[in-house]
């Protein structure tokens, strides 16, 4: 990792000997158990992966039994999965457009704008990331079942919306703190009014942020269980399934799009993070 | 908006003052900047300048006071009503948009035609033609400099502001760039005005100086009437280095005032004192000083005070003394190496003499006294 | 010059300077509407679907315990379920808070090394082990921690050697115990703790590190005096981040567990859509979350004042 100071050249004699061996005891014990960390958060996605190429031999077994690409080939042989899946990305798409204009609104406005109850707002938009999901979802029930209002899609969305908002609110307006403000003020000194220097200057600056705010909305409503179950009805959504799944045995199709997701999100790292590494200058 | 209106007529700030909760930034300054000239606000950071600049251009609003341009109330106006352009201290050009698209940005505000054309022609004027397509990241600061100019002079300003428009170069490069905002500004005839913290930019640039202190103006005029004829000692150390000699007043008599200091009698022209009884400053600038050895190399109607030499500072062009007096005051003097005299040796026994007329008188606040020992030269140097 | 007794040029126009409130024009009107409207539709629905709510689970939580689901509740102020709840199920809670702070010295004792190495130690490889670190975000929750529950089976490969080697009695098991639930929430929210540590490692000035080793501080002591201090409002957000969720997560304990090993989140999931007990879900919500609240507000106590620029990001 620092080939600089491989074990193998003794550093300069002029350093204490104490401090050296500390030294390289530091960076080797860091370095060692960091890569072992590294092991226990991937292992798991490995035996995801494996078993998403697995053949099992009964419903309930988990052990590898023989490679096959029948699971990626027919990924929709549990039908009900798929429909999952399909209602997930609906739900999902729908959650993360709503919290995302609503949430760049408010950032906007929590950081480019002095008003009364600024701050107010600010501690609202940060307690539900404070408050326990369990209590987000259970609370939410409480309400719907309160006003009589069928659980469902749409209960679903509404949820999803409120959670995902707040995640919005704190990713772009970190975003907005760190972009120089004089931009926006040459904008609106070169004649552009304050809709045109947003338009203009700083909507095409903050995209990077908007998009990262998507993403993080869309996989957090993807991923949500303990919400959407106090307020799912009779909706199925992806976590849902494999919930119910759990019970009774889950396909191997689960693994497969267990494994498709995090390939996704990986192409999508790799897609955003290259582009972006020429335009800031070395500091 | 700029071109259907007509020339603008001189910048007026009337009683101008912004407060941030209980700090006053800029305390009811009132000035009139004639059209056409180049104008700098100088002054130490944190004196409000900026915040001034800021409020002609829009971007704060005024606590009181107006702004006006000619005869037009500019005050409530947005910053893009206003026929008034800005180059921002670092530039802040769109970092997204080309360097064409960045100088087009306010004709496409303003729905003017012939962009291209006018964009060309603004980037040949400072020089960046065949950089159209560049960002600003793949320019260098010169460059940017240039950039932020162009897109704020293409749209033919009133009035253009500059706030700290060099203070991101290095000096070679800060030189080479006043004197192309000079040549800019006379060919334009567009109003400049310039906030910096230095005051050699400002005197290099500027037809008229409004030195600013705690948010207020102490003194405004050309150069050399701050530099020869300050208001104020902040004004008199502010620019350039002075010796001030804390001194008493007895008034006016004939065309002369009656000065004594530490038991020495004095005598300043009355049109050179800003007071002219009680507690004064006594002010003579370093260069007007010089040095001579025996009573009789003192010319007939000098004045004089006897010092030692304490320190020789050999500056290459010139040479700079410090001189011990006799009740233990300090006195800068700077002599000029044109190979007339020779340089004195520390512990010298001399008479600094000046002519009465590069004297100045200044009032002094009589507490000051306790606080700053007098004779002092004070200011930084350089 | 600028003295109000001595005239200047301009200011003969004008003999009062005027409050800026006054002066004309359309802009200043609706410039202080804008920020309202921009921040409207967001907080009507923080309202609506995070205050409201938790007002109806205060209602809830007090309704009369007799009531049921298909004859409805009445509200009665029944005080009692709080103390009917905690009598019945403390055991729960304290597990709650047992397993998650368990999960959070684990999580601490691995994460720690981990951001410190990625952030100081990982030169160029920084950019491919950060996204090592979020890649278990990347999979489903449910999924990943379904590939415990087949990592940990009594049949796995990870059972048998530790059989072998007598670190397991030969019909111990793992899966089903709470070494599994706290393997499994450690696992589950690490990323969580990890990313804000290293953001604020990340940012700490390298010379800074450079100075106190300039300055005769060996490495233990440069990280205690020194890093520690700095990174210390990043350390807080990972510890909240990391022990909310944890508190109240219940699918570890369903997954990995057995009814031995339920968290409060098992029973207040039973109470709302198996038993139907409402009133007693609404109150076990309400002490979960009064339990929370009651950390975050004391840990972020502590660490105020030390210019921790932690969660809100946008005061200037």
């Amino acid at each position: 990792m620092r080939p600089a100071a491989g074990p193998a050249t003794p550093a300069p004699r002029s350093a204490p000997l104490s401090g050296r061996v500390a030294r390289w005891l530091v960076d080797r014990w860091v370095v060692g158990v960091a890569l072992l960390v590294l092991g226990y958060l991937l292992l798991p996605i490995a035996v995801v992966a494996a078993l998403s190429f697995n053949q099992p031999t009964n419903r309930l077994s988990y052990d590898f039994h023989r490679f096959t690409l029948d699971n990626w080939a027919n990924p929709c042989a549990t039908r009900d999965m798929c429909d999952a899946v399909v209602r997930s990305v609906q739900v999902g798409f729908l959650a993360t457009l709503v919290a995302t204009v609503l949430g760049t609104m408010m950032a906007y406005a929590l950081t480019r704008h002095r008003f009364r109850g600024r701050s107010g707002i600010g501690l609202l938009v940060l307690l539900p990331m404070a408050t326990p999901e369990l209590v987000l979802g259970t609370s939410l029930l409480a309400l719907f079942v309160a006003a009589g209002a069928p659980q469902g899609f749409w209960t679903v969305v509404v949820a999803h919306v409120m959670f995902c908002l707040s995640f919005v609110v704190v990713t772009v307006r970190a975003r907005l703190a760190g972009m120089d403000r004089r931009l926006e003020e040459a904008a609106m000194d070169l004649y552009a009014t304050e809709w045109q220097a947003f338009r203009r200057v700083t909507l095409p600056l903050l995209l990077p942020g908007i998009a990262a705010a998507a993403l993080l909305a869309f996989s957090l409503s993807f991923d949500d269980f303990i919400v959407t179950n106090f307020n799912a009805g009779t909706t199925v959504t992806f976590p849902m399934y494999v919930w119910g799944a759990a019970q009774r045995g889950i396909p191997p199709q689960v693994n497969v799009v267990g494994t498709a997701m995090f390939a996704l999100a990986l192409l999508l790292v790799a897609l955003t993070s290259l582009p972006r590494r020429p335009s800031r200058p070395h500091r | 908006m700029p071109d259907d209106d007509p020339p603008g007529g001189d910048l007026h700030l009337v009683d101008l003052s912004k407060r941030f909760g209980r700090v006053t930034a800029v305390d009811s300054v009132s000035l009139t900047v004639p059209q056409g000239s180049y104008f700098a606000l100088l002054g130490a950071s944190g004196c409000g300048k900026t915040t001034t600049l800021r409020m002609v251009a829009g971007l704060e609003r005024p606590t009181g006071g107006r702004v006006l341009l000619g005869d037009r109330d500019l005050t409530g106006l947005r910053p893009y009503r206003r026929p008034v352009n800005t180059v921002f201290q670092s530039y802040a050009l769109f970092p997204h948009l080309d360097v064409f698209d960045n100088v087009a940005f306010g004709l496409r505000r303003r729905g003017v035609r012939e962009v291209p054309e006018q964009v060309r022609r603004m980037l040949a004027l400072v020089q960046l033609d065949g950089y159209e397509r560049r960002r600003p990241g793949q320019l260098s600061g010169g460059q940017q400099q240039r950039v932020a100019l162009a897109r704020a002079l293409v749209n033919r300003p009133r009035v253009l502001l500059l706030d700290e428009p060099l203070a991101a170069l290095d000096l070679t490069l800060r030189r080479q760039m006043q004197g192309e905002l000079k040549r800019l500004q006379t060919d334009l005839g567009t109003t400049f005005v310039h906030v910096t913290h230095d005051q050699e930019e400002a005197m290099t640039l500027a037809d008229t100086v409004a030195v600013l202190h705690a948010g207020r103006v102490e003194q405004l005029g050309a150069p050399a009437d701050l530099y020869d004829h300050p208001a104020s000692a902040f004004v008199a150390t502010f620019l350039g280095q002075c010796n001030l000699l804390a001194a008493e007043a007895a008034g006016t008599a004939g065309d002369e005032v009656a000065v004594t200091a530490y038991g020495l009698r004095l005598a300043v022209p009355a049109d050179r004192a800003r007071a002219d009884r009680g507690a004064v400053h006594l002010g003579v600038r370093p260069e007007k000083l010089r040095l001579a050895g025996t009573a009789d190399e003192v010319p007939a109607g000098h004045q004089q005070i006897p010092a030692v030499v304490t320190d020789v500072t050999y500056l290459g062009s010139g040479t700079r003394y410090l001189l011990r007096t006799g009740w233990g005051g300090e006195l800068s003097a700077y002599t000029v190496n044109d190979g007339t005299g020779a340089r004195l040796p520390v512990g010298a026994a001399v008479l600094a003499h000046w002519v009465p007329r590069h004297a100045f008188l200044l009032p002094r606040d009589p507490v000051e006294r306790a606080a700053a020992p007098a004779g002092e030269p004070v200011g930084a140097p350089g | 010059m600028t003295d109000r007794s001595a005239p200047s040029p301009a200011s003969h126009r004008t003999p009062a300077a005027r409050p800026a409130a006054s002066v004309p024009g359309g802009g200043p009107g609706r410039r202080r509407v804008l920020p309202y409207l921009l921040v409207l539709p967001g907080v009507a629905w923080l309202v609506l679907f995070f205050g409201l709510p938790l007002v109806q689970l205060a209602a809830a939580s007090l309704y009369d315990p007799t009531g049921s689901l298909s004859t409805g509740y009445v509200f009665a102020w029944a005080f009692g379920n709080y103390p009917d709840a905690l009598a019945t199920y403390w055991p729960h809670l304290a597990r709650s808070f047992g397993y998650a702070g368990l999960a959070l010295l684990l999580a601490l004792a691995l994460g720690c090394p981990l951001a410190y190495a990625i952030a100081l130690r990982a030169g160029r490889w920084r950019n491919l082990l950060l996204v090592c670190v979020v890649a278990p975000m990347f999979t489903s929750f449910l999924v990943r921690t379904l590939a415990w529950k087949t990592i940990l089976s009594d049949q796995g490969w990870l059972v048998g050697l530790l059989r072998d080697v007598h670190l397991l009695a030969p019909d111990g098991r793992l899966l089903a115990t709470p070494f599994a639930v706290v393997l499994g929430l450690t696992y589950n929210f690490l990323p969580l703790l990890v990313l804000p540590l290293y953001a604020s490692l990340e940012r700490l000035d390298r010379r800074v590190l450079e100075a106190a080793t300039d300055l005769y501080a060996d490495p233990l002591r440069t990280f205690l005096t020194v890093t520690l201090p700095l990174a210390k409002p990043g350390l807080v957000a990972g510890v909240l981040l990391f022990f909310i969720p944890a508190s109240g997560d219940y699918i570890n304990a369903e997954l990995l567990g057995s009814p031995n090993e339920y968290m409060v989140g098992n029973v207040i999931d039973s109470a709302f859509l198996v038993r139907l007990d409402h009133p007693q879900g609404a109150a076990l919500s309400f002490l979960l979350m009064a339990a929370v609240l009651g950390l975050v507000v004391t840990l972020l106590r502590h660490t105020r004042g030390e210019g921790s620029p932690a969660l809100d990001g946008g005061a200037r």
